[in-house]
């Protein structure tokens, strides 16, 4: 049967990997390609890039990254940030992305979420939902999790799919960067709500936080960023515990 | 040299990166000449039947695809494994290239469409190169499969239902699952057809 994914995500600011999104203290971890080169080969199911550049020229900067991960990286990858326009993700997939995330211009204009699909197919278009818990349930949040839209996260999350979403990617921003594990009850509530993969995102501090949400949710897929990148865990070690806990995962290495 | 055929379907950049790295010349390519002289012909593709059949034919590849099946080794890819079976049925009925009888057909499962993911093989034949690969995870990306006779089988998935993975007629083989997308595995798998072939 089709394994449970866990994903590295690498957040890239003007081209090079960076350590947090919150813009007060970046500091810089790498080259993008050579560490998804390495994740891939550590034996990650997928590779993330979130592009946090500011400028046009980070912009241009992600393309060139992502033409050379295609030549270099053998496993599926996807990249998110900045997407606004149909041309957008048309030169991303033309670059050799695999899929291409959006997030709020998704919110703001849900018919680019169908031209998208209709024109690549849904396999290739992942809906980003950064959600947040109100009195009355979750909304979604954009602008880096900053702005509350006052939306209903789980009614968005089946009108992505309506709209024609092959995937949600699901960050919970009030778990994100607390590393006290993935908000379980909003994967669940979202995971149920949808016929579509939701990949877990937000608050991964250890690898019996994949076991953890692999067993207690019924999520396709979960991603992390700080544990991977300090070294503090590899993916070996992720899957070694996700095999202990009896989640089917796949073998990394080689025959 | 490995010709792949580039006919609109999709990208193809990692298909002939994945060959590159096994030391062979590839070209991409949508020209007869090219196709003649090649060595090992591959069809990838990404899309709906449909729209690849129609891609094929305003080529003018239609003929020329079905006879080199008969001639020389030869692999789909993805859309381009279904493309080697008599009728597709994504985007209404359409032929297909006819080199392996059978059909494409939605999958007919319980768990969620498309089957995107990482998912291990059965191997069904008794077939060395393949059989190493029993168990091995490979990704696949796909909505629809081949309904074809079990004599052309090699390899299968479960997912809900056995679904076919690998397939294999004489010289011609296709592939359901993207090699060049499932590390160290798909480029193996990608050096048995080319042993094989």
């Amino acid at each position: 049967m089709i394994v449970k994914r866990i994903i590295p995500c690498l957040d890239v600011k003007e081209g090079k990997v960076v350590k947090g999104t919150n813009f007060v203290s970046l500091r810089e971890l790498g080259d993008p390609v050579d560490m998804a080169s390495s994740y891939s080969k550590n034996g990650a199911d997928e590779i993330i890039f979130l592009d946090i550049s500011a400028t046009n020229e980070g912009r241009q900067t992600m393309v060139d990254i992502v033409k050379e991960t295609a030549e270099k990286v053998f496993v599926p990858f996807t990249v998110g940030g900045g997407v606004r326009t149909i041309d957008d993700v048309t030169r991303l997939l033309k670059a050799g992305a695999d899929k291409v995330g959006m997030n709020s211009a998704a919110v703001t204009n849900p018919e680019l979420i169908t031209e998208s699909a209709s024109r690549f197919g849904s396999q290739c278009i992942v809906v980003a939902i950064d959600a947040k818990l109100y009195d009355d349930g979750w909304h979604v949040m954009t602008y880096g999790g900053s702005k509350d839209t006052g939306i209903d996260a789980i009614k968005w999350a089946q009108t992505a799919e309506q709209k024609g979403a092959g995937e949600i990617l699901l960050t919970s921003v009030d778990t994100d960067g607390v590393k006290d594990g993935f908000d379980l009850e909003l994967t669940q509530a979202v995971v149920d709500a949808v016929r579509i993969p939701v990949i877990a995102s937000g608050g991964c501090g250890k690898p019996e936080h994949f076991s953890e949400v692999f067993k207690k949710t019924d999520v396709s897929a979960a991603l992390a960023a700080s544990i991977f990148h300090e070294n503090t865990f590899s993916i070996e070690e992720v899957k070694e515990n996700c095999k202990s806990q009896g989640v089917n995962i796949r073998e990394a290495g080689l025959l | 040299m490995i010709a792949i055929v580039d006919y609109g379907m999709g990208n193809v950049a990692s298909v002939s990166t994945a060959f590159r790295r096994l030391g062979y010349d590839v070209l991409l390519t949508d020209k007869l000449d090219d196709l003649e002289q090649a060595t090992h012909i591959i069809l990838p593709g990404v899309g709906s039947f449909q729209a690849a059949v129609q891609e094929i034919d305003d080529r003018g590849l239609r003929e020329p695809l079905q006879r080199l099946a008969k001639e020389k080794p030869f692999l789909g890819i993805c859309l381009g494994m279904q493309l080697l079976f008599t009728e597709g049925y994504e985007g209404g009925i359409s032929s297909g290239l006819d080199i392996i009888p059978g059909t494409v057909e939605k999958i007919k499962t319980d768990y969620l469409l498309p089957h995107i993911g990482w998912n291990a093989l059965n191997i069904t034949i008794d077939n060395k190169p393949f059989k190493s690969f029993q168990d091995k995870h490979v990704y696949f990306v796909h909505s629809f499969e081949a309904k074809t006779n079990s004599n052309f089988l090699v390899a299968t998935t479960d997912y809900g239902t056995d679904v076919p993975a690998i397939v294999q007629k004489g010289n011609v083989f296709g592939i359901q699952f993207h090699p060049e997308k499932s590390g160290e595995v798909g480029i193996e798998i990608l050096k048995a057809f080319l042993q094989a072939g």
